[in-house]
């Protein structure tokens, strides 16, 4: 394996496993917080149940989150030095105030999960609403580091060097509020349906479980209304792509020659040889209305580049439908929930809903690593878009299949371990008879119940 | 003082922050490996304890040195990345498998005291023990100043870019005196942490004095392997006009920690301990001074241009405001004048 390639898939691994963590540890602290203060408000019990149940979920993802956080901040030199003593001082910035945001979210993780009995009532919702700010805030900031990559800017390059830094410009990138938007959305529409579709599971066999109910609720109402704007977001996304990063929509869209009222392809299997993509559905005028919002608008295609810029086609365009495919999947079952649930129908009874609410389970982070590898594979070759190539960026270290191959089997390790803790530690029914088969409407107090800690 | 210095200068206070309170969460798992006696369980229950509420905040002060260091200083950044690769690698495997080891531990839902809890915390124990050798092997590398290009020794191959900076008894020297400064700080700390349960806390004054005797002894070793392998240290920490009255700071520090030990006065130790290691690590960062990597690359050649440096040091001030009342938050409820046996049972 040649060593780019190693440490381009050492930094893939390591972002796809620290994207799932880092998105829960965004989501996750809102339906902590609903759940307890539903319990504070109602009196009982179930909530305060949720609220320590995904407080529990959320002390074992964060911390993994945070130490495959940390791989990443060394990785950067570690793989990619060349980038980093070009593009430190410019997109440093993003990166420090990220440090700031994830110190406050772990100092007051630390107070919500040990502070139960510690900290007074309203002190201990605040600090998990300061975790769940503080969580978005992170993600946010390091997403517009990554945006300033496709989108460089607040810079100059004069003889070889960089100057007239400008760090706000740079964070200021056209790229960084489609993706933070795109981005924020995703994690939100991501765990919620990760949430929902479990509970839903557990609902088909006992529709009844007030438990799985109350948790199906809260799950919906941080996942649904983010999968409905996901689209939205999209469009926006890809709207930037069409004006800023025409190559790497051309790859997505798999869309050879620059044309006037430009299909949109949907599926198929791109031949770069031949320009062509067989099998696949073409919808006519539609890419160039969505990219431009006009039918008759000119969508660059890939040949606007010379042949060595491209990106590998066929993995950019099967991420994009893949990410567009469940996305819209999401956003629909969202719908089809919202509309029930504002007919004041029983959610939890309707079993073609909850089987599709299951089924969703995994698709949110199905989608959003699709939707990372297309922003990152069809950023090749390059690592800053048009101003440094991965290739110049790599570390001269021979022999980077090694820690790649390390990382990897640390990884796996680490994730059968968490999806087992998961399973048994937060799935499971509680073991209270009276929640079992017990339906208690929404907002009504327990007579007696709530007696805290 | 330049706007570098004093970037240099802050990213030093964090990384002596990370020593004092993440170096001790480390310490905390070196006693835990080590636990033995009658009351070896309820160690472990301590150290764990006084760890759960604040390891992932302590452990944040290193992302934030390694984020300020990639934003101010680049070229050393770049050059740490490459040339301490393999040690920095593994030290991050030890980061990996240490935090998690932890969560699994306490949040793993493991009966108990049963095997499988045992497991993580032998896990978390082990790993907490090698970190920190590795860590400071990496100190030991950067003080050395063998990263520069006159540092390689014999050749260009493999070894001496990748391996010798690293792997040499000076470096592996530092490695070791950061262990047991470690082990030291968290027994002394764990001194207080058991305060209202005396025998705990005789347990870990017993650690606390064996670990500052045993801290001499490394202090010594390093020393010694600093005049034959590490000129720049030696020539830093011997000779300099500031070495004498900062060497009698740092042992009158060292002194009033093992005599409040022996007295009992818990509080006066940890601040003591707390200063003797701060004292030793400003020691390290002055030998250096105007290096951020010596022998070849200052602060003032690292920098990054003065636009970033401006803009981050406002950042680190509206920073600092949110997060000092929010710190002190955290360590007052948790660290306050409760006993920490409160929390045993995390929710």
């Amino acid at each position: 394996m040649p060593d780019l390639l190693a440490a381009r898939s050492q930094m893939g691994v390591s972002l796809a496993f620290h994207i799932v963590f880092a998105v829960i540890g965004i989501a996750m602290p809102v339906m902590m917080v609903v759940a307890e203060r539903r319990w504070r408000v109602t009196g009982h019990e179930i909530y305060l149940d949720l609220a320590k149940r995904w407080a529990k979920g959320t002390a074992i993802l964060f911390a993994v989150g945070a130490v495959s956080g940390t791989v990443l901040s060394f990785e950067l030199g570690l793989l990619w030095p060349g980038f980093m003593r070009f593009a430190g001082p410019i997109i440093g910035m993003p990166f420090s105030l990220e440090g700031f945001a994830f110190f406050t979210e772990a100092i007051f993780l630390g107070v919500y999960l040990y502070g139960w009995d510690r900290v007074s009532p309203r002190a201990h919702q605040w600090a998990g609403v300061a975790v769940a700010v503080s969580g978005a805030a992170s993600g946010i900031f390091v997403v517009i580091a990554n945006a300033w990559m496709n989108a460089p800017t607040g810079f100059e390059v004069v003889n070889g060097q960089v100057v007239n830094v400008h760090p706000i410009a740079a964070m200021a990138n056209a790229a960084a509020l489609p993706q933070t938007l795109h981005m924020t959305l995703a994690a939100y529409a991501a765990t919620g349906f990760a949430v929902a579709g479990i509970h839903a599971f557990l609902l088909l066999k006992d529709p009844a479980n007030a438990f799985h109910r109350r948790a199906l609720e809260i799950a919906l109402l941080v996942g649904a209304p983010a999968a409905v704007l996901q689209p939205l977001s999209g469009d926006l996304a890809a709207r930037h792509l069409a004006r800023h990063q025409p190559v790497k929509l051309a790859a997505a869209e798999a869309l050879f020659t620059t044309q006037r009222g430009a299909p949109l392809t949907i599926g198929g299997l791109p031949d770069v040889a031949t320009g062509e993509t067989r099998f696949a559905i073409k919808i006519p005028y539609a890419l160039s209305l969505l990219a431009f919002h006009d039918p008759q608008a000119e969508v660059k295609g890939l040949d606007a580049v010379p042949r060595e810029l491209w990106p590998k086609v066929s993995a950019v365009h099967f991420s994009f439908d893949l990410m567009v495919g469940l996305g819209s999947y999401l956003a629909l079952v969202a719908l089809w929930a919202g509309w029930l649930a504002w007919r004041r129908g029983d959610l939890a009874h309707n079993r073609w809903l909850m089987r599709a609410i299951a089924l969703a389970t995994p698709m949110g982070f199905i989608a959003i690593e699709a939707g990372w590898m297309v922003t990152e594979l069809g950023r090749q070759p390059w690592v800053i878009y048009g101003v440094m190539k991965t290739r110049d960026a790599v570390t001269p270290m021979p022999g980077l299949i090694v820690p790649f191959l390390t990382f990897t089997l640390l990884y796996c390790f680490l994730g059968v371990i968490v999806g087992w803790l998961l399973y048994r530690q937060i799935l499971r029914s509680p073991d209270v008879p009276e929640w079992r088969g017990f339906y208690m409407p929404a907002g009504s107090r327990e007579p007696g119940a709530g007696s805290g800690g | 003082m330049t706007l570098a210095d004093i970037l240099a200068g802050i990213i030093f206070v964090a990384l002596n922050a990370y020593a004092l309170l993440g170096g001790a969460d480390f310490g905390g798992g070196v006693w835990d490996l080590l636990a033995r006696g009658p009351r070896q369980e309820r160690q472990r229950e301590l150290i764990a304890d006084a760890i759960g509420p604040v390891w992932e905040a302590n452990h944040v002060w290193l992302i934030l040195a390694i984020v300020l260091l990639f934003t101010c200083f680049p070229p050393a950044f770049a050059l740490l990345g490459t040339r301490l690769h393999i040690p920095l690698s593994l030290v991050l495997i030890g980061i990996v498998l240490r935090g998690s080891a932890f969560t699994f531990w306490r949040y793993g839902g493991g009966a108990h005291g049963d095997r499988e809890q045992r497991r993580w915390g032998l896990l978390f124990a082990v790993a907490s023990l090698i970190t920190p050798l590795l860590l400071g092997a990496t100190v030991g590398a950067i003080a050395s100043g063998r990263l520069g290009e006159g540092g390689r020794g014999t050749g260009d191959g493999f070894y001496a870019t990748y391996v010798a900076s690293w792997l040499n008894p000076f470096a592996l020297a530092v490695g070791l005196f950061a262990l047991v400064a470690f082990a030291f700080l968290a027994a002394v700390y764990l001194t207080l942490e058991a305060e209202g349960e005396r025998e705990l806390a005789e347990d870990f004054r017993r650690r606390a004095l064996a670990a500052g005797a045993g801290l001499f002894v490394a202090a010594v070793l390093v020393l010694v392997l600093a005049l034959r392998y590490a000129p720049l240290v030696r020539d830093g920490l011997i000779f300099a006009a500031w070495a004498v009255p900062l060497h009698l700071l740092t042992a009158a520090a060292a002194i009033t920690a093992l005599v409040a030990l022996w007295y009992r006065r818990w509080r006066a130790a940890r601040l003591a301990a707390a200063v003797q290691v701060s004292l030793i690590l400003w020691g390290w960062a002055l030998g250096q001074y105007p290096y951020v990597l010596p022998p070849d690359l200052t602060i003032a050649a690292a920098a990054a241009p003065a636009a970033t440096l401006r803009l981050v040091l406002g950042a680190l001030a509206v920073g600092a405001v949110v997060l000092l009342p929010s710190l002190y938050y955290l360590f007052r409820v948790f660290k306050g004048r409760h006993p920490s046996s409160v929390i045993r049972h995390p929710s």
